[in-house]
């Protein structure tokens, strides 16, 4: 596909009407930015966010907060107070009460497991893939990237190439071809069903991540102190390294956390279309709790199901925002990405 | 015109790529496919289907004849216990559906947006635009099938406004048509609309600092015309660039969606196919989203020529 042009830089469209904060903002704000590979150059306007993202703020405290929170749900689910994932409650099917109650604050599903149990467990699955498989895009598709951008020519035509036959499938239906030749079948182990659908997620979020990265180090590279690098003799890899990937590097990492929120939209989608993290009563993921437990809500049961959306959306906005303080921190230019 | 076949040479390769991506891809398939697919089968409908398929034969050839068949309107068939049908009839059933929910879901979300963009651009920084965006803000972050399933919760399953589930087609009867698709596009579109709105809110705020429309406001044009016809004109090369890079999720979108309120659309297809191990069916109707996408995009690139001389010239 022709690569797509995009006419307007969205990042410098700030209105001006908190204008005058440049006076006091720190040298490193003030600092020349990169010209751009398009020829658009630095923008003049002020950039509201920027100072606004030296500091976290309530809503990046709470956003962190909540993250640390998932982190720990699927690192030491043990150390939460909730009942064991096979215990079910004999009192709310009996009661006919499935909503939050004392010693089930998330509400039980139809069949009486506790649902802040799920949740809790289930942030192992879904981190694992969402995480595990946009480190393995920001690995390979920022490889990629650097290469491309710094050596520029034919590399550039070929990966470029790549990247575009990759984009020029839909993200979901090439994730669901990877998942569905690599991990259905009738003895496929969980650990391997785990492995592909993040090995799927990743792969489609390769092009993205490199197309990024390319991007980046295309502006970078043209910068006097990696010609100076250069010119010292410094070992291209060297330089690549040191000079051009510290500097690519936040705009990565922001993408990556907005990829890592995509990643676990993902993986509830194919586990909607029954490729998935394999759904049973020990191993639940977030995604295989909505694909399993909606039947049950249009019977007049919804718990099994808002407990694992809050989490899907609250670990969202979270990374939305998180990434939004880094690329404001960092400055970069969405115009690049 | 030169560029235009310039196009039609790139979408040629791009596509030759990825139905062959595809066709590898589901060469690998652990496992023989006439097992797989036929798994109570006996042994001489096993070979029959093996015969069938080629599947003796390398890749390559499989392709070709898989190709062969294809842009004959042959899209294999969906291999059963003794009967055999065939997919073109359920995509030619399926894929209006699909297609209708995108389409809905397009329209709703456009027409959402403009109005909401030029109201934040116009009022920019006061509360009004201040909420939208921070609502617009967390739509983003809520995935379009958790938001269905709240969705037919509340209004289907509660307030019994509409079925919760289920398709009836447009030429049985128009009311309930709309009445089983108002939550699956809704769904669909209410992150499209966030998506536009804000592109469209910090386009429009850079071109209402242009001079050409403090020219416009100065020959004394009323406002509404300002914003309506001068400003928005060149914002809607942004919302075609916005709409072209969308499809992909609006695809993946109605494919979900479909599965959650039951339409029988492409996505509930691919959803039997996969559940049943059709590994024909799956690998033709993937091709024919994959081809669809590609055309989708070309159309736009093509429009964008259209619309901008700038591009056609160059």
């Amino acid at each position: 596909m022709a690569e797509q042009t995009h006419p307007t830089s969205t990042a410098s469209l700030q209105t001006r009407e908190d204008g005058g904060l440049l006076a006091d903002a720190p040298p490193e704000v003030l600092d020349i930015q990169p010209g751009l590979a398009d020829g658009t150059g630095p923008t003049g306007s002020v950039k509201v966010e920027k100072s606004k993202g030296k500091r976290l703020g309530v809503m990046g405290w709470l956003a962190l907060g909540w993250m640390v929170l998932v982190l720990l749900m699927a690192v030491v689910p043990t150390l939460f107070p909730i009942p064991a994932l096979e215990e079910r409650s004999r009192d709310a099917i009996v009661s006919g009460n499935f909503g939050p109650q004392s010693g089930h604050w998330l509400g039980v599903d139809g069949s009486g497991y506790d649902m802040a149990s799920k949740v809790v467990h289930g942030a192992r699955a879904s981190m694992t893939v969402a995480v595990g498989g946009i480190t393995f895009a920001l690995l390979i598709g920022g490889f990629l990237g650097l290469i491309s951008g710094y050596f520029r020519g034919k590399v550039d035509t070929v990966i470029v190439g790549a990247f575009n036959v990759m984009l020029a499938m839909p993200a979901l239906i090439l994730a669901l071809t990877l998942a569905t030749v690599f991990a259905t079948g009738d003895n496929v182990s969980y650990a391997r069903r785990v492995f592909i659908v993040m090995l799927a997620i990743g792969i489609v979020s390769i092009p993205i991540i490199g197309r990024i990265a390319r991007a980046n180090t295309l502006a970078w590279a043209e910068r006097e102190f990696v010609l100076a690098s250069r010119l010292l003799g410094t070992k291209t890899p060297r330089i690549i390294w040191r000079e051009v990937l510290p500097n690519v590097a936040p705009a990565m990492f922001s993408i990556a956390l907005l990829g890592v929120g995509v990643a676990i939209v993902a993986e509830g989608g194919l586990a909607l279309l029954g490729v998935g993290v394999p759904a049973s009563i020990t191993s639940p993921s977030w995604g295989n709790l909505i694909a399993t437990l909606r039947s049950q809500l249009f019977l007049g049961r919804p718990w099994g199901v808002f407990a694992p959306s809050v989490a899907i959306f609250l670990t969202i906005l979270s990374l939305n925002y998180l990434g939004d303080v880094v690329r404001a921190r960092f400055d970069v230019r969405e115009s690049v990405l | 015109m030169k560029m235009v076949l310039k196009r039609v040479g790139q979408l040629v390769v791009v596509l030759f790529l990825v139905t062959a991506l595809t066709a590898l891809l589901f060469s690998l398939l652990p496992g023989d496919l006439a097992e797989v697919s036929i798994p109570f089968g006996s042994d001489e409908q096993r070979e029959a289907l093996r015969e069938d398929l080629g599947l003796k034969e390398p890749v390559f050839v499989q392709y070709g004849r898989w190709m062969g068949n294809f842009v004959q309107g042959d899209f294999g068939s969906f291999y059963r216990q003794g009967n055999v049908t065939s997919v073109v009839d359920r995509v030619k059933s399926t894929a209006p559906v699909s297609l209708q929910l995108m389409l809905y879901a397009q329209v709703l979300a456009l027409a959402l947006a403009i109005p909401l963009g030029i109201l934040t651009a116009r009022r920019a920084g006061s509360a009004v635009d201040k909420g939208t965006n921070t609502t617009a803000y967390a739509l983003l972050a809520l995935p379009n099938f958790v938001l269905a399933l709240v969705l037919a919760y509340i209004v289907g399953v509660e307030l019994e406004w509409v079925p919760p589930q289920g398709y009836v087609r447009l030429t049985q009867n128009v009311g309930d048509h709309l009445k089983t698709m108002v939550l699956p596009t809704v769904s669909l579109a209410v992150g499209q609309v966030a998506i536009y709105m804000r592109l469209l809110r910090t386009d429009l705020v850079a071109t209402l600092q242009q001079d050409f429309i403090l020219m416009a406001k100065s020959k004394g044009i009323t406002e509404r015309r300002v914003l309506w016809r001068h400003a928005l004109r060149p914002s809607s090369l942004t919302l075609l660039t916005a709409a072209g890079l969308n499809v992909g999720t609006l695809i993946g979108g109605a494919l979900i969606l479909e599965i959650i309120f039951n339409l029988d659309g492409m996505g509930r297809l691919i959803f039997e196919s996969i559940s049943e191990r059709q590994v024909v069916a799956i690998q033709s109707l993937v091709a024919i989203v994959a081809i669809a996408y590609v055309l989708v995009n070309f159309l736009v690139d093509l429009l964008y020529a259209v619309l901008d001389p700038r591009i056609r010239r160059g």
